[in-house]
């Protein structure tokens, strides 16, 4: 089977690799998502204590 | 498993091995069904839309099973660690779900020459969708989070009715959706070289799920136990 044979799954290529081009999207976002987002709650977490701390020391 | 910083420290330790084993299930899975498998006699390579589209329903449907069951878990015993899976895993179900109604509809044009047929199982699968979206909304809407966990797992437990039916559906109703051919008792009625990519590919995504929903619920802990000890402790040494 040749590679262009391949990409052209039998006359059916959009159907199909539109099918595993937005699974390949959503999942990734399932992934890549959640990261950022813990990374996010860290940082913001590590801010909101450092301003705690200030005002405790300037109090 | 109860504890909020054993939770957080085991899952640190376990994600990059799901990873690698996710990785490969997946590789071997894609490699087996676009490439070695055979085209269908009916079907031709259109087929193929099955290793995604049938692993997205399966997980849709688990993916709700497992939510529901922490739901319970969290009503009944109070525990956080089932509330947090249990949220965190709706959005990740609703994704499955997503795709299976996507990849059905781009599998079903070529097939049955439409997009869309208000067929039970279509119909009852589109259903599943927004019960996964009304977690969600209502999750957000309650700000209090132990009680919004309550109120989606209320929520969740009653939806849990819809699963048989997405199930049974292409039995009880005529419908152009084709019937079961892995998940019944007679032997599968699809071959062996078309079968193994499917269980590759399905076991692959139950590693997509438990990855993402343990990254979730990582996030989600540390922001709920944001005065606690432990985050201290991980602040300073990550």
């Amino acid at each position: 089977m040749s590679p262009a044979e391949f990409f052209a799954m039998g006359g059916y290529a959009f159907y199909v690799w539109m099918s595993y081009g937005i699974a390949l999207v959503v999942l990734a976002f399932n992934i890549i998502q959640p990261l950022i987002q813990q990374k996010r709650a860290l940082r913001a977490i590590r801010h909101r204590r450092q301003r705690h701390q200030r005002q405790a020391v300037t109090e | 498993m109860g504890s909020p910083p054993y939770f957080y420290r085991f899952t640190g330790r376990l994600l990059p091995w799901l990873g690698a084993v996710c990785f490969a299930l997946v590789a071997v899975g894609l490699w087996g069904g676009l490439v070695e498998a055979p085209a269908d006699y009916q079907q031709g390579d259109s087929f193929r839309i099955i290793y995604v589209h049938v692993p997205s329903a399966w997980m849709s449907l688990f993916i709700y099973i497992v939510m529901a069951i922490c739901g319970a878990i969290g009503l009944i015993w109070h525990m956080k660690n089932a509330e947090i899976i249990a949220i965190s895993s709706a959005p990740i179900g609703a994704s499955f779900t997503f795709l299976a109604l996507v990849t059905g509809s781009l599998w079903g044009k070529p097939m049955w020459g439409s997009w869309w047929v208000w067929d039970a199982r279509l119909t009852s699968e589109l259903i599943l969708l927004f019960l996964y979206l009304g977690v969600i909304a209502l999750y957000g809407a309650i700000e209090d989070k132990r009680l919004a966990s309550r109120a989606v797992a209320i929520l969740a437990l009653v939806g849990v009715v819809n699963i048989p039916i997405i199930h049974y559906s292409v039995e009880w109703w005529n419908t152009l959706h084709q019937g079961p051919t892995v998940t019944k008792f007679d032997k599968p009625s699809i071959h062996i070289s078309m079968l193994i990519p499917l269980l590759e590919m399905a076991l692959g995504f139950k590693f997509i799920y438990l990855i993402s929903v343990l990254i979730r619920a990582r996030g989600e802990l540390v922001q709920r136990e944001s005065n606690s000890k432990w985050v201290s402790e991980l602040l300073e040494n990550p």
